[in-house]
């Protein structure tokens, strides 16, 4: 399995083939709070690269979510619902959010570890 | 305190304005002394004719009706009216229990899921309503059966308007309509076929609104038993003064699939570390001071302390009391209207429709009427012709436990004589 | 302590307040309308008698703060003492028991009341006429944007976007939104102030109007004001004024002569009526004269001291409410404003930039200040510097509550970390500016010291912190089916029949 990949909106992606996971890092559910709610799209929806597919909601913040990659939803983790505070204690794990399927290349723009790392200590 | 700031005088702390905007002063008379600016504003109120509540026949929206003292005693307490908004709930406990008793009240009264701690007035309930349905269903268009009260129709016109809504009249929901209005009663007092309504926009796809009359709900069917999605309406008779037409209340109640698109303010039950109960600001992530431009509405400032006032009326009267009133405005209603339709050229505008404690009527002489009664101390009826050119010499009269029987004698004899 | 739900207190066997019976010869409506039109079930209120329902309301009063009691420096609120002669007036019968369809010739009274308070709101704002109908700050900027939108589509203009200041209030997106536009931000420059560079970069053709308040929500004034105007105005964009500020500056400076188009103003902040636990308020909107064709529709008009209510307004956006706005509320501010008269609103405004500036000077030390004074009549500080000792905005408000304090607005401008927004206004006295300096002194100490005992505050009232996440979560879950507890109302544990 590769490296997670981050993007300027503190989406994680792994790509395994054509499979990608996403949910959100550790530094974005830290700012949120503790989550109480997500609103997410249904499995088959086709989404574009950067569009807005869904919400995460604290009690003191809301937060889009926007597609990493362009990809048709095979799936969205179902826990979430009942637990939504899987995100805030596991987020690379058990807190993912959905799965697509690629239908594109990958976009140029997305970091690695280290550079969202660098990225996010600019901004706390 | 110049000195502790470190500066000399005011202008020092007045340097970031611009000279050129600076005024010599301000163009208004000075201050007065309380008894000056009350022995004015006493004779502002002076030049007004109050007409004496039992001998007040109109209605169309604002109504008079019994308001218990309990409700000014409450409302009048400091701790009450000079409050904020609860940000902050381990001190705003009793403005936050005393709403979400409000909620549980509304939710009762139109027997739905979940209803709001208030909106502006009845018109722009009805407006949030059909936004809620415009932004759930997508489709761009709202229906409007019937005689929905004209002023509330035009506040739903200029709420959708800036978003490019399309209000339409009519009772045939399409594939593109959002919602279906309706009011129950109507503006002129009708009873509708409010199931018959909730089931067309059901079979169409959309959302049936009701806009209904909080006091008539102790009687009639609530939204929540047809089925209606949205309950909306104005709660002024819930014990507020018509005071020229506000402050008064809005309320709005909803199935529980559209909670998350309700506007304004929810309060929620909660508890703390102690686990003692509390109640506090919920759902906030619908608000505009956190979703901004994604928020479900703008309203930050809602009608708290008329919510306040109709919880008061509502918890003193209870569900009997509501039931009561309700009952003798519809006899009343029916006394005054048997004795007019008796009297010569006047007769029920709309015969085959029931009514409940306001109907229309067409009376023989509508230019002289309403003069003739104020000569006698009386408000007459509502000259329907200002808004429905079909509706020429059609006057709308309504009756409540206010108008008592001797009342309903003089109004007789007055346009009798 | 806590009260129980009047649902809870409920008992069945209470009296039913003695009511008038019909004395009518009538049939009832139970007897007359079809069944199905009727209640099936009756509505689980509370049956209270009636010393019942005054010891329930008794109690709730006592649970909450309010400026008869407390010092309440809610930063963008201006809770201003409310004086207790508006109440008096307000409650004449005279305005109380006016019906909104009376004619003409009987409310001549109200009706030159809401001229002449348009007068003076005028005066005050520097604009050429003002409409009563909004009935709150959002209301009003929603009614304004539409007017601003009007204007445009009558020049056959579309504009479809309005730039909001990152700083803004967050009504102001979401009053552009409601009315159809598409909302762009502008960033704040380093100094608090909005950025000139990205305003102009972001103005167009399409821009229909910016949205500015002045002082800004950082309590700072916008020195470079008269260019703003100037950069808007020269792409044909209006300028829109937030209100909420206003207390900065009567009788000082006017936003209409700063080149401010639509100006909305909050009574209840600015004019002294009461806030009601978040209402009702007043949102009053006054335009220059280009936009007074698109005034909402009923306006207020006098000629020869004979006054009416003028419908035929072809231009106008319609109505934003029904009647004529919070009449009540009317009547409280034009009280207010009698007995304040030119000099002493003058006066107010000057001694509300005097108790911000103190206050500021008196935090220095404590807080951080980021940015650099004078303020004019609010201040936003910051408790970043207590961040290393675990201790964050929300922790400061809690310990101000626990010392008898409302808490200063938290988190907000977004722009400031850990922002705690203060607005002591001019109707406090020096001894209370001190009080409240002393107990942010003691505040900050202790969260030195013991920060452990401020995360627990506050003790001493009837709640302490509530798990507001906990609330969120099951209200979800009941959203989601997955309960039957809505947590939103009471749920009866019977059914009752009609």
């Amino acid at each position: 399995m590769a490296g997670r990949l981050y993007t300027k909106s503190h989406e994680w992606l792994t790509v395994e083939g054509k499979n990608v996971t996403v949910g959100i890092t550790d530094f974005a559910q830290a700012q949120l709070g503790d989550v109480v709610f997500l609103e997410l799209p249904n499995p088959g929806r086709k989404l574009d690269v950067g569009e807005s597919f869904g919400v995460v909601e604290s009690v003191k913040a809301a937060s889009d979510l926007y597609a990493p990659v362009s990809g048709r939803v095979t799936a969205t983790n179902d826990q979430l619902a009942a637990k939504p505070e899987l995100i805030n204690s596991d987020p690379y794990g058990d807190g993912w959010i959905l799965k697509l399927e690629l239908t594109g290349a990958l976009p140029t723009d997305l970091m690695d570890e280290a550079a969202y790392k660098k990225s996010t200590e600019s901004q706390a | 305190m110049l000195a502790a700031i470190g500066i000399d005088s005011m202008e020092g702390l007045l340097v970031d304005i611009p000279r050129s905007l600076r005024i010599p002063r301000l163009e208004l008379p000075n201050g007065l002394s309380e008894f000056e600016t009350m022995a004015q504003i006493t004779s502002l109120a002076d030049r007004n004719r109050v007409f004496p509540d039992r001998l007040t026949f109109r209605g169309g929206g604002v109504y008079r009706r019994f308001i218990p003292a309990a409700v000014a005693a409450v409302t009048s307490k400091p701790e009450f009216y000079t409050a904020y908004t609860p940000y902050q709930p381990e001190a705003s406990q009793g403005t936050l229990q005393a709403i979400y008793e409000f909620q549980t009240l509304i939710a009762e009264l139109t027997a739905l899921d979940v209803a709001n701690a208030s909106l502006y007035d009845g018109a722009t309930a009805v407006a949030e309503a059909a936004m809620m349905a415009f932004v759930h269903t997508g489709r761009k268009e709202v229906l409007v059966s019937g005689y929905l009260h004209p002023e509330y129709l035009d506040v739903l016109r200029a709420f959708g308007e800036g978003r490019g809504i399309k209000i339409r009249k009519g009772s045939e929901p399409t594939a593109k309509t959002a919602a279906v209005i309706f009011q129950q009663p109507d503006f002129l007092g009708l009873l509708v076929d409010a199931a018959g309504l909730t089931k067309r926009a059901h079979d169409a796809g959309a959302i049936a609104i009701a806009c209904v009359d909080p006091i008539s709900l102790a009687l009639l069917a609530p939204p929540g038993q047809y089925g209606a999605d949205i309950a909306v309406g104005e709660g002024q008779q819930l014990g507020l003064s018509p005071s020229y037409g506000g402050p008064h209340v809005g309320f709005i109640a909803c199935h529980k699939d559209l909670v998350r698109r309700l506007p304004g303010r929810l309060i929620g039950e909660s508890h703390d570390a102690q686990g003692r109960r509390g109640f506090v600001l919920t759902l906030t992530a619908r608000e505009q001071h956190i979703r901004r431009e994604k928020a479900t509405s703008n309203i930050c400032t809602n009608h708290s302390l008329c919510a306040l006032a109709a919880s008061v009326y509502m918890t003193y009267m209870g569900a009997e009391g509501m039931r009561h009133v309700a009952d003798v405005s519809f006899k009343r209603a029916h006394a005054l209207a048997a004795r007019l339709t008796a009297l010569p050229g006047w007769e029920l505008a709309f015969p085959e429709q029931q009514f409940l404690n306001e109907f229309p009527i067409r009376v023989p002489k509508p230019a002289v009427m309403n003069r003739k009664l104020a000569r006698r101390g009386i408000l007459g009826g509502l000259d329907m012709h200002r808004w429905y050119r079909e509706l020429k010499g059609v006057f709308t009269f309504t009756c409540t436990e206010v108008n008592d029987p001797r009342a309903i004698d003089e109004l007789v004899e007055a346009v009798s004589s | 302590m806590t009260e129980p739900l009047s649902f809870e207190k409920s008992r069945p066997n209470a009296h039913a307040p003695r009511l008038p019976d019909a004395d009518v010869t009538a049939a009832g409506a139970a007897d007359v309308i079809p069944r199905e039109l009727l209640r099936s079930q009756a509505p689980a209120l509370p049956r209270l008698s009636e010393p019942e329902v005054m010891r329930h309301y008794s109690r709730l009063a006592s649970m909450n703060y309010s400026i008869s009691e407390q010092f309440y420096p809610l930063g963008s609120c201006t809770m201003k003492y409310n004086p207790v002669a508006n109440e008096a007036a307000a409650s004449l019968p005279g305005f109380t028991a006016l019906h909104p369809y009376q004619d003409e010739e009987s409310v001549q009274g109200a009706l030159e009341l809401m001229w002449r308070l348009e007068q003076a709101l005028c005066a005050v704002v520097g604009v050429d006429r003002v409409t009563l109908q909004p009935a709150a700050g959002a209301h009003g900027e929603w009614t304004a944007l539409r007017m601003i939108q009007a204007f445009h589509r009558s020049r056959g203009e579309a504009r479809t976007e309005v730039l909001v200041p990152d700083s803004a209030h967050g009504t102001n997106p979401a009053s552009a939104a409601l009315s159809g536009f598409q909302v762009v931000e502008v960033a704040s420059a380093p100094d608090g102030r909005i950025s000139l560079a990205d305003l102009e970069a972001k103005l167009s053709s399409r821009v229909a109007a910016l949205m500015l308040t002045n002082p800004n929500t950082l309590g700072l004034f916008e020195r470079e004001i008269l260019d703003i105007a100037e950069l808007v105005h020269n792409t044909g964009a209006k300028l829109y004024y937030d209100g909420a500020n206003l207390n900065a500056f009567m009788g000082v400076c006017r936003p209409g002569d700063m080149g401010f188009d639509a100006v909305h103003m909050n009574l209840h902040k600015t004019f002294t009526t009461p806030h009601g636990g978040g209402g009702p308020g007043a949102g009053p909107v006054g335009v220059k004269s280009d936009l007074v064709p698109f005034l909402p529709t009923p306006t207020v008009e006098r000629t020869n001291g004979h006054l009416k209510l003028d419908f035929k307004r072809p231009q106008s956006i319609g109505r934003v409410r029904s009647f004529y706005g919070n009449f009540g509320m009317l009547v409280r501010a034009y009280t207010y404003i009698v007995a304040m008269g030119g000099d002493g609103l003058t006066q107010a405004s000057m001694d509300a930039v005097l108790s911000a500036n103190y206050l500021r000077k008196r935090m220095e030390g404590l807080l951080d200040l980021p940015h650099e004074g004078p303020c004019m009549h609010e201040f936003v500080a910051s408790a970043h510097n207590l961040a290393p000792n675990g201790i964050r905005a929300l922790d400061v408000a809690k310990g101000l509550l626990e010392r008898d304090f409302y808490a200063p607005t938290i988190y907000f401008p977004l722009v400031v970390p850990e922002a705690i927004m203060v607005e002591p206004t001019e109707t406090e006295s020096k001894a209370t500016l001190d009080a409240f300096a002393d107990a942010i002194a003691e505040i900050v100490k202790e969260a030195k010291e013991d920060p452990d005992k401020l995360h627990h505050e506050p003790h001493s009232l009837p709640v302490g912190r509530l798990d507001e996440v906990a609330t969120a979560r099951r209200i979800n879950a009941y959203l989601l089916g997955q309960s039957e507890d809505p947590i939103l109302r009471w749920k009866p544990a019977r059914e009752q029949p009609c």
